[in-house]
């Protein structure tokens, strides 16, 4: 009988004991894994935001909108290949006013060219549109671009609001006041994360028009010949319009997205210190359990210390003991946050969630660390057990 | 007959670490839970405790806040000129037509920025919100390219201390002076002349009209006749549900993440109670056989470590009441994704909310120590008599 199958056997002469620390380290590490796992999406969302498109906003606040009279002003300048209106819509359904998913009215002519490369087009009402579409833009967009109230909606949100393709949806404008009827005309995938799946575009056009010619420009998204030119590009916008009525902010999209980022302003602390808070729970709670095993095997240990194992042997093995029972729930509940949690949606301006693997190991190791620590106090008690102090003991 | 209760208090404090270690447990879990409640309240508070019933405030009809809202100056004039409007001690109405705007700036000490209000009111009509007053510094000057600013705003977000230079557009205004106004939500916000304010801003609409009503008790006599007046396309809020209702969002966004991250950890933190309760049964089998031989019923054996389970856990949610206790009144600040704009506020630990802590670390002890607690009222007699 060797160390290893000495430590198996102890490991289940207790089983409920072992399974019951096992699961709530599982469940700890499930927690601090899927806790760290926003932190990853926060990170991912300021991360994967193209560099080379450019958003241009007003330099007051993201609510102040921009005149249409920039459109042709940076069509223009050399640097630019596209420019593309974007409008923030802020509508709501009437029957569930606080039912809330991000609308957006869009240049469908230059907007989705844009976008080509990142967006499918999964399914269309009618499936085969009449006319020819601009260039550089899914031919499957044919029938969304030939009716003026068209929808494009994301595969996500259709899910989230039971929709249909060809479904007429009705909103009621906050921004923009009246009663807006849309119709599904296409839905979209996103096949990068950097793409939100649960929005709402519709064309530009008809909020214009039928805001009497009210609506201006929310934001100018901005495609560049070459990207190199990104920070010279912003530099040369922002002073050309430094003293207008309008002052302009340019950044990458990236730079844009990492914005909105930072609005959630002290959350990832917040999330740092729930992660830690468990962390020393589920320790306590696991120290507390390797104690009260090695306690009832007093005289175990000094039994085997008489046989000839040596102080150091009886220490590696409580720690190794600990060690496998919070390791293997580590493991579980590491791998299980990645499972479940990848993917779902926060919402808001968060792409789906992700678990890196690199915060699974962390969630390992964090495992290993506390079977380590909570093993150290009794290991530390059963090495130094003297023989005739273990055995005399009754109880 | 019923086991007394001192034999379960000694039997907790008879194993010291056991004890401790379970209970900061399950402390720890309860603290986080309080931890969440305490910021959904804090939030909601400082909204709350924005504005007064006593005011109303009209927004444009579908408009859900003062952002996406717009009030031309003739409707303005019309709902000022109105009879039930209370007079200011000037004598004019009490009343404030504000303009409101979001602006971008930096936050201090932390990457990044944030949305912060910029709202142009009637110098005037400062009595209309009650609790409002400059702490350092100075009022601005009606007129002037001035601002003051709350002071929880200050102290997070750059050039706004005395002295600081804000530019809106092209126009640049000078911090003169900090402002609090009783917690409340208008203490993240800079206010400015409305009159120097709107021309800067978008023009000549206002966001919102602010009235202090003459018998506020006629609130929905008066809302029914603006709202159906055709001129006007208004709606009427009372000025506090209109800042209560930007809380709900956020708070109930926060309160089911505090819920569901408390319940997990909860569940961990009931194995580990499991496993004391039951290392407590074990050790004391010949005890427990003892007991039932004298003629205690099993129930009787159940019932009492059932107690000592949820003593247990109850000294474990007081650990956690303490914990929270250290968090209650710090400040912090996020945007609240319902109006875009950055809200400053304190965590606010409630009676309440230790409340819902204490009965859920109860609860932890029931479920913890059910498994246990029936193991021990089950015990056959003779064999655990015998047990050395």
């Amino acid at each position: 009988m060797n160390t290893f199958s000495l430590i198996l056997v102890n490991l289940g002469r207790n089983k409920r004991r072992t399974v019951l620390t096992l699961l709530s380290v599982t469940v700890a590490l499930f927690l601090f894994c899927a806790l760290s796992g926003v932190l990853d999406t926060l990170d991912e969302a300021i991360h994967v935001g193209s560099e080379t498109r450019m958003v241009v906003r007003n330099h007051m606040s993201l609510v102040f909108p921009l005149p249409l009279s920039m459109e042709q002003q940076l069509t223009a300048m050399p640097e630019v290949s596209s420019v593309a209106v974007q409008n923030w819509f802020g509508g709501q359904d009437p029957a569930n006013p606080h039912n809330f998913f991000p609308q957006f009215g869009v240049e469908s002519q230059t907007f989705f060219p844009m976008y080509d490369s990142e967006v499918d087009i999964i399914e269309a009402s009618p499936p085969q549109g009449a006319a020819a579409v601009p260039a550089g833009m899914n031919p499957k967009l044919a029938s969304f671009m030939e009716d003026q109230t068209a929808a494009l909606v994301g595969s996500d949100l259709m899910k989230q609001e039971g929709w249909k393709l060809g479904q007429t949806v009705t909103l009621n404008g906050t921004i923009y006041p009246g009663s807006w009827p849309f119709t599904i005309r296409a839905i979209y995938r996103s096949k990068v994360k950097a793409f939100n799946s649960a929005v709402f575009f519709f064309h530009w056009k008809y909020l214009y028009e039928k805001s009497n010619q009210q609506a201006t420009a929310g934001i100018y998204k901005v495609m560049l010949k070459d990207p190199s030119q990104a920070a010279e590009f912003a530099r040369k916008v922002d002073a050309l319009y430094e003293n207008s009525a309008n002052a302009t902010h340019t950044e990458s999209e990236r730079e844009f997205a990492a914005g909105f980022i930072s609005m959630y302003g002290n959350l990832p602390f917040v999330i740092r210190v729930i992660g830690l808070a468990v962390v020393f729970a589920i320790l306590l709670i696991a120290a507390n359990t390797m104690v009260m095993a090695v306690r009832e095997r007093t005289s175990e240990v000094g039994v085997l210390k008489t046989l000839g194992f040596t102080d150091a042997t009886i220490f590696t093995m409580v720690l190794i003991e600990a060690a496998a029972i919070t390791v293997t729930g580590g493991l579980l509940g590491a791998l299980g946050a990645k499972k479940l949690v990848t993917g779902f949606n926060l919402g808001g301006a968060l792409p789906p969630m992700t678990v890196r693997w690199s915060t699974v190991w962390t969630g390992v190791a964090v495992a290993l660390v506390i079977g380590a620590v909570s093993g150290l106090i009794p290991a530390v008690q059963a090495s130094r057990l003297r023989i005739v102090n273990a055995l005399r003991r009754v109880d | 007959m019923a086991i007394p209760l001192s034999y379960n208090v000694r039997n907790v404090i008879h194993r010291p670490i056991a004890t401790l270690t379970t209970a900061v447990g399950i402390g720890l879990t309860v603290a986080i839970l309080i931890g969440a409640l305490a910021l959904a309240s804090g939030f909601q508070a400082a909204l709350r405790t924005t504005g007064s019933p006593n005011n109303a405030i009209a927004l444009r009809k579908g408009a859900d806040d003062e952002l996406s809202s717009g009030v031309t100056r003739e409707t303005s004039e019309i709902l000022r000129a109105r009879s039930d409007v209370a007079a200011g001690p000037d004598g004019r109405p009490l009343a404030s037509s504000d303009v409101l705007v979001l602006t971008y700036l930096p936050r201090i000490g932390q990457p990044g920025g944030s949305n912060v209000t910029v709202r142009g009111i009637e110098p005037s009509s400062l009595a209309l919100r009650s609790g409002v007053h400059v702490t350092q510094g100075r009022m601005f000057n009606p007129g002037a390219d001035e601002v003051i600013v709350g002071e929880r705003m200050s102290k997070r977000f750059a050039s706004c201390r005395i002295g600081d230079r804000l530019k809106f557009r092209q126009q640049e205004f000078t911090v003169v002076g900090l402002f609090v106004a009783g917690g409340s939500g208008f203490e993240s916000e800079i206010w400015g002349d409305n009159a120097v304010l709107m021309p800067v801003f978008r023009g000549d609409v206002f966001q919102s009209v602010t009235l202090r009503m003459k018998d506020p008790s006629r609130f929905d006599a008066m809302k029914k006749e603006l709202e159906n007046d055709p001129r006007l396309g208004i709606q009427l809020k009372r000025e506090n549900e209109y800042y209560a209702d930007q809380s709900s969002l956020l708070a109930g966004v926060i309160r089911f993440a505090g819920v569901f991250i408390t319940l997990i950890m909860a569940v961990g933190a009931v194995f580990g109670a499991m496993n004391t309760m039951y290392a407590a049964v074990g050790a004391r089998t010949r005890e427990i056989a003892t007991l039932l031989v004298l003629g205690f019923s099993p129930l009787a054996i159940m019932t009492s470590f059932m107690i000592e389970s949820v003593l247990l856990a109850l000294c474990g949610g007081v650990v956690g009441c303490l914990l929270a206790l250290f968090i209650n009144g710090i400040q912090t600040s996020t945007t609240n994704f319902q109006t875009f704009s950055e809200l400053a506020f304190s965590f606010q630990v409630t009676p309440q909310a230790m409340v819902i802590g204490l009965i859920f670390s109860a609860a932890m002890g029931v479920v913890g120590g059910f498994l246990p607690a029936l193991r021990a009222s089950r015990q056959p007699l003779a064999r655990a008599l015998r047990a050395l």
